[in-house]
């Protein structure tokens, strides 16, 4: 698997695509800071592009690599190699790289604007890990898309669904039960609910640094234990986690069963 | 060498493989023919173990695949449509294929034999498909494993490639190896196969040596012989 | 008022002049500060010397100074009030107390300050209380370099940190005041100045006004109370450059306005409170120069309130700038700093062009949902919020700051 993930990372690493990924980050950092100038804000931007722009492009990506590498599938396919270890080589190799291009890209403007001795360092390492949880997951996501339909309009279209629910209807759907059951108890819904979406979860996660004032004056018991303490944290990261693991078992499952 | 019996492969209602019962024995060549959608690929990708069989068993080197996945690494598979990753230059790619499976020094050999010297520090995304195919096959041949399965070897190319392939395919029959061939070009089966397989809707419709082939249908000569095979059953 | 301290330091020089010195220690003839009271007369000074004195109910009945040397502890031994005060000119310096009594029926305090005038509390550490120094019907005191550590855990059986009451012309400077229920606490207190204490950890709030007037408070900090400080039915305060900070809670402010009219906010810091200022029928108050800093809310507005002025503050990464329950406005925003204006400045005069709407729909929501604060900064949230900004439904439509500044104000 790892010489695999080594030939997809550096094949990705030559592509264009990573240096456009990269770009931008790149251009996003040195205008959030350069232009304006308040750490606090470009916290908040970053955020927003964390958790909605990771999400897509990672999805995307994913789906593109995998279908543009039909080819080097194949070839792999031919050798006597382990299904999983070539499919789990190129995920790697693509989130490896996706994450890659997002690290450098932020981490570079940060660290020339003196990140190193701020006290937004903290909330920085926060968002670049969970933009690369994000990467992780929505790549993995994007390739069981992919291995289930052979037909890329299809795939395209679905991974698109897939982070269009995730990022905006899931929310959506969300708000309204609660308001339509706000007679009731919702605490621990609020909580579960917010907990099984990566994109919410990761949102949650930041939160915790950026809006605890706001957080703690919620009554509810569960609330305050979640968001008081490290329960919250410990609970997110575990989620997070099996978000990461549960579609790469799909990977895993699928590529053995496939037939090509 | 390879047993086959009662494979069954389905994909969606289309039903490929009906109940193939097969067995090659050790040394020779053997071409696998059949009209398009007749399942010759999703057979020999069944015997790669590419292509998962809904029943039916198959034995390589006298073990269940299902069982021994090891036994891959003594087959060397030309596939039949030479695609590459773009970006990686021939070099590139010889040099990750031997790093995936094993050191080789044969390489060397063959890429002096379909002069691809001139193409090494090209990307395969800017070849053309002749040259792409020479390169496929010197990712086939370099192993040197006793079982070669050659899905269409010859598309694309030029004669004096043909010729080249030819010898090449007789230098490892000669090595007591076993090659399994799928083609469409008549002649080259004729010219390198001792023995054919004929599939038809998804079973084994003839298995022997060429000349009983012709005493079957009558025919005189090999190409006509397939083409009555053809024209009864559709008829 | 500098004119009372002037008074009052002239007065304590020409009583030393000829006042008796009466010096009080453990070993000495005269061992308890109860047994120098009965023999000191009319503005002598008594010294006590570094020890510890068990003694509680000392009444002071006369005008004098008593100094404490080395910080002398004097153990009410949990038996009732440690000092009582009933005559004019008390000057009380340097003294320890400890182990005020308890009781649910009388309210308990280290020194009581009965119907005096002229008196100074200062230096002096408390410890283990109920009430701290409660002055009640005395005017024109100073309580000055208080440290009172209290160990309050619930609001029904503690007492406040320094209780004012019907007291006027009273100055409360550099105290440090903690983990009592109310740190400073005013009722029908007029006149009276606050300034440069430290209130936290207290249960309830750092600094309470009922029912009192024309008083100032300036440069404190409030941290970490149950709610910073609360001002309720009170006319004429001024409050100019405090500090509100971490107060975290489900009722929680940096500040609770209840009942109260013609205040002067200005200078002033919210920071990172649930709840910066919350608002509830009060008029014609002038919110100026504050910063609010990523509190929940920076200004809650509950209602009834009217004539409000709101102008060249900073709202700095709050989660919710103003959270209005109605949907009628009659207060004004203007040229304020908004952290999350994103209209543009075509002309460069430092003014957005487009207003800035300070009441976003989520916020609405929330008052509904509470729940609905785990959506808080999400894409669904920003797209609802954004075409209420484009047709206001649910929130005041005319509640806008006109002239947002594209610069944050620095003072």
């Amino acid at each position: 698997m790892l010489k695999i993930l080594k030939y997809s990372f550096f094949d990705l690493m030559r592509s264009r695509w990573s240096y456009v990924y990269f770009a931008f980050y790149l251009l996003l950092g040195v205008t959030l800071l350069f232009l304006n100038s308040d750490l606090s804000k470009a916290v908040i931007t970053l955020m927003n592009v964390i958790i909605i722009l990771i999400p897509l492009i990672g999805t995307i990506f994913g789906v593109m690599y995998y279908y543009n590498s039909k080819e080097f599938t194949e070839l792999l396919l031919a050798q006597p190699l382990k299904r999983s270890s070539i499919f789990l080589g190129q995920y790697f190799g693509v989130a490896g790289s996706l994450s890659l291009s997002l690290i450098l890209g932020l981490g570079i403007p940060f660290v020339f604007y003196g990140l190193l001795n701020s006290d937004a360092m903290g909330e920085f390492f926060l968002l670049m890990a969970t933009g690369v949880s994000l990467t992780f997951i929505f790549t993995a996501l994007a390739f069981n898309i992919a291995l289930y339909n052979e037909n890329r309009i299809k795939g395209f279209g679905m991974a698109i669904l897939v982070w269009l629910f995730l990022a905006i209807i899931y929310d959506g759907i969300f708000l309204m039960t609660l308001t339509l059951f706000s007679d009731y108890p919702l605490d621990k819904l609020s909580l579960i609910g917010s907990v099984l979406n990566p994109i919410d979860l990761s949102r949650i996660l930041i939160l915790l640094k950026l809006d605890i004032s706001a957080l703690m004056g919620y009554t509810g018991a569960i609330f305050k234990q979640f968001f008081g303490t490290n329960w919250g944290l410990a609970v997110s990261t575990a989620m997070m986690a099996l978000w990461v693991v549960i579609p790469i078992v799909g990977i895993v499952l699928k590529s053995k069963k496939k037939d090509f | 060498m390879v047993t086959i019996t009662n494979l069954h492969k389905k994909f969606g209602k289309n039903e490929v493989l009906r109940g193939v019962d097969l067995n090659i024995d050790q040394g020779g060549i053997f071409a696998i023919l059949g009209p398009n959608g007749s399942g010759k690929t999703t057979l020999i990708k069944c015997i790669l173990g590419m292509v998962l069989p809904d029943a039916g068993s198959i034995s390589v080197f006298d073990k269940n695949i299902k069982k021994n996945p090891d036994y891959r690494h003594k087959i060397d598979y030309l596939p039949q449509i030479a695609n590459f990753p773009g970006n990686l230059k021939v070099r590139e790619l010889i040099k990750m294929i031997k790093d995936l499976r094993k050191p080789t020094t044969e390489d060397t050999r063959l890429i002096e034999l379909f002069k691809l010297e001139p193409f090494l520090d090209k990307k395969l995304g800017n070849l053309s498909g002749g040259t792409k195919q020479k390169v496929n096959i010197v990712l086939t041949f370099m192993f040197d494993s006793p079982l070669i399965i050659l899905d269409e070897p010859t598309t694309g190319l030029d004669p004096m490639s043909l010729i080249r392939l030819k010898e090449l395919i007789h230098q490892e029959k000669n090595k007591g190896k076993t090659i399994l061939i799928t083609s469409h070009i008549m002649g080259f089966v004729e010219e390198v196969s001792n023995e054919i397989v004929f599939i038809l809707e998804g079973n084994i419709y003839f298995k022997g040596t060429i000349p009983e082939l012709k005493e079957k249908t009558g025919q005189p000569d090999f190409e006509h012989a397939i083409a009555s095979i053809l024209k009864e059953n559709h008829a | 008022m500098s004119k009372a301290i002037l008074f009052l330091a002239a007065m304590f020089m020409a009583c030393m002049a000829y006042a008796q010195i009466i010096e009080v220690c453990p070993s000495c003839k005269t061992s308890t500060l109860d047994q120098a009271i009965g023999l000191a007369k009319r503005h002598d000074t008594i010294i006590i010397n570094k020890g510890h004195y068990k003694e509680h109910n000392i009444i002071i009945d006369k005008p004098l100074t008593i100094i404490g040397k080395n910080s002398p502890l004097i153990d009410g031994d949990l038996k009732g009030e440690i000092i009582t005060i009933v005559a004019d000119s008390v000057t009380i310096d340097g003294l320890s107390l400890i182990n005020v009594g308890n009781s649910y029926t009388k309210d308990y305090a280290s020194i009581r300050i009965k119907n005096s005038k002229q008196f100074k509390i200062s230096n002096i550490t408390l410890e283990k209380l109920f009430f701290g120094i409660y002055i009640e019907k005395s005017n024109y005191g100073k309580i000055h370099n208080n440290t009172i550590k209290g160990q309050a855990v619930n609001e029904f059986n503690s007492g406040n940190g320094i209780h004012l009451w019907y007291s006027n012309y009273i100055d409360i400077e550099d105290n440090v005041v903690e983990n009592v229920r109310d740190g400073i606490y005013l009722e029908f207190s007029n006149y009276c100045n606050i300034k440069n204490n430290i209130s936290s950890n207290n249960l309830r709030y750092g600094l309470h006004f009922m029912f009192s007037n024309n008083d100032l408070y300036q440069h404190n900090l409030f941290k970490n109370n149950g709610a910073g400080v609360a001002i309720m039915f009170s006319k004429q305060i001024k409050m100019f450059d405090n500090t509100f900070k971490d107060n975290w809670g489900a009722a929680s402010y940096g500040m609770l306005l209840k009942e109260i009219y013609d205040a002067e906010i200005i200078g002033n810091n919210f920071t990172e409170n649930t709840i910066g200022i919350n608002i509830e029928g009060s008029t014609r108050i002038l919110y100026k120069n504050n910063n609010f800093i990523k509190n929940g809310w920076a200004l809650k507005v509950r209602g009834a309130c009217y004539a409000n002025t709101f102008t060249n503050n900073n709202f700095l990464h709050n989660s919710f700038d103003v959270a209005y329950n109605s949907k009628i406005n009659d207060n004004i925003f203007d040229r304020n700093f908004w952290s999350n204006y994103t209209g543009y400045d075509l002309n460069k005069d430092g003014i957005g062009d487009v207003p800035y709407r300070p009441v976003k729909l989520f916020t609405y929501i929330v008052n509904r949902t509470p729940e609905s604060i785990v959506l808080l900064r999400s894409l669904f949230i920003d797209i609802i919020d954004f075409s209420e900004k484009v047709s206001p439904v649910f929130t005041p439509d005319n509640l806008l700051d006109n002239n947002p500044l594209t610069k944050q104000i620095k003072w």
